[in-house]
């Protein structure tokens, strides 16, 4: 596994229990109270969109869901928006896995920000259908923040899978 | 499981196929958004949840209080003084009321015992995150004798409604919230309407005829109608009345005069006693709302 596929870089086995502490922390990370800020990313749905892409095999659907339905409580939302909104954002970053690997970050970001839109306008579908007020037009600021720290999460979630820098001349990997 | 859109070869077991599992967590989801929306069942789950959860909430809020304990001795002083005003408040915002009810002679037709009023303090912790809806979360919950259903104030009027209680928390349905009506009179001649919230932080007078007796600059206060909130407490007041003959009703826009939107101390008051039972009549068959708070969106005029 290398970072992008078009790297040279070959990336430790990633560590299931790592992935769990993430996740996690981008529960956290959402539970702090920002109120009605505008342009706070969603944590778990960049970090849900992350793992899905480069581990499509470990984190799917059943995480987004569980995490969804966590979020459901803690936002005060309605139970099942945000399940169905990270099951439908599982299913399509896990889709676009194979493909935007090969391109370098910033045309990754580019490629998963339609997702974290799309993921926005399911919640939007949900909740206007039930009768809820439109959040206004700021509330999607929070994709394009999403959207722009794919370049410093990829990194940040690597950082335990890249290779100690020594170099072994007999085996120049 | 396999990758979206790769089928893996069959000879490896991977579970269902992604669309099936799409389908099966899709379903689910539309089936638990349905059974909260329309039904209200799923409060139980939500408070298990909610409680495990807590302790993480909690966790989260360390850096922000470690932040605000920077703030000076003076200010902690101010901070209680004006927890102090807050209990007295309540009293002082009905009197205003009073001195109205006094001058129509309304007391001398009615002298219904007025109910004694108690509350309870709480902190507005903060806004809860769905940007879709109005909702503060406070400090008190079930622990602390808090109910769904109670009314919240400050010390300028009414802020709105407990929503749903968690063993240390509270929710919050402010006015503004699009679900949120409540019955008031017009100060002044004692005109009653209901007020829902209609979002951006305003509130819009429902139903009133378009030659109603409403001016801009009119206070509204509670009627004590619905039986949950008492009457006379501060609301609104009236910033636009626009009255096109092409509707039936005139659109009335208020602003909240409490401080809905903004955070700070709050009073709980105490559950009413029940309003005698209406009497029995051919309505009697028409479900009524549980608490009296959640009416359902009506046809805009």
């Amino acid at each position: 596994m290398q970072p992008t596929h078009s790297s040279r870089r070959i990336l430790l086995p990633v560590r299931n229990w790592f992935i769990a502490l993430t996740l996690f922390l981008a529960l956290l990370l959402n539970l702090i109270p920002f109120g009605r800020l505008p342009g706070i990313p969603d944590w778990v749905a960049l970090v849900l969109a992350f793992w899905c892409v480069h581990q499509p095999l470990k984190v799917g659907m059943a995480a987004g869901f569980a995490l969804g339905l966590a979020m459901d409580v803690v936002d005060a939302s309605v139970m099942g928006q945000h399940a169905l909104a990270y099951v439908l954002l599982a299913f399509a970053a896990a889709g676009l896995s194979r493909r935007v690997l090969w391109f370098p970050l910033a045309q990754q970001a580019l490629h998963v920000l339609p997702l974290f839109l799309g993921m926005q306008l399911v919640m939007l579908a949900a909740r206007m259908l039930g009768g809820a007020e439109f959040p206004g037009v700021l509330w999607f600021l929070s994709s394009f923040t999403a959207a722009l720290l794919w370049h410093p999460v990829t990194y940040l979630l690597l950082i335990p899978q890249f290779r100690p820098e020594d170099k072994d001349v007999h085996r120049p990997i | 499981m396999s990758v979206v859109g790769h089928a893996p070869p069959p000879f490896f077991k991977r579970g269902p196929a992604p669309l099936v599992r799409l389908a099966f967590f899709v379903s689910l989801s539309l089936t638990l958004l349905i059974a909260d929306l329309r039904f209200h069942t799923l409060e139980w789950a939500r408070l298990a949840v909610a409680t495990i959860a807590w302790p993480l909430q909690r966790a989260t809020w360390v850096p922000i209080d470690a932040a605000g304990d920077f703030q000076s001795s003076l200010l902690k002083e101010n901070e209680n003084l004006r927890r102090g005003k807050l209990g007295t408040a309540n009293l002082l915002l009905r009197q205003q009321h009073l001195e109205q009810e006094n001058k129509r002679l309304r007391a001398l037709l009615d002298m219904r015992a007025r109910q004694p009023v108690e509350g309870r303090i709480a902190e507005i912790l903060y806004a809860a995150r769905d940007p879709f809806s109005r909702r503060v979360i406070i400090d008190k919950g079930i622990q602390h004798g808090i109910r769904a259903g109670q009314a919240v104030v400050d010390d300028v009027g009414v802020i709105g409604q407990v929503a749903r209680v968690f063993p240390l928390i509270a929710e919050v349905l402010l006015l503004t919230d699009k679900d949120q009506a409540i019955p008031v009179e017009v100060q002044r001649n004692g005109l009653r309407a209901v007020l829902a919230g209609a979002g951006a932080g305003m509130m819009e007078l429902r139903f009133l005829a378009a030659n109603a007796e409403v001016q801009v600059g009119d206070v509204l206060v509670t009627s004590g109608l619905d039986g949950v909130y008492l009457p006379g407490l501060p609301v609104a007041r009236v910033v636009k009345v626009d009255r096109d003959s092409a509707y039936s009703f005139a659109r009335i826009t208020c602003a909240p005069l409490a401080g809905v939107e903004r955070h700070g101390l709050a009073l709980v008051l105490g559950e009413r006693t029940a309003l005698p039972p209406r009497p029995d009549d051919v309505l009697s068959t028409v479900e009524q709302p549980s608490r009296g708070k959640r009416v359902k969106k009506k046809a805009r005029p």
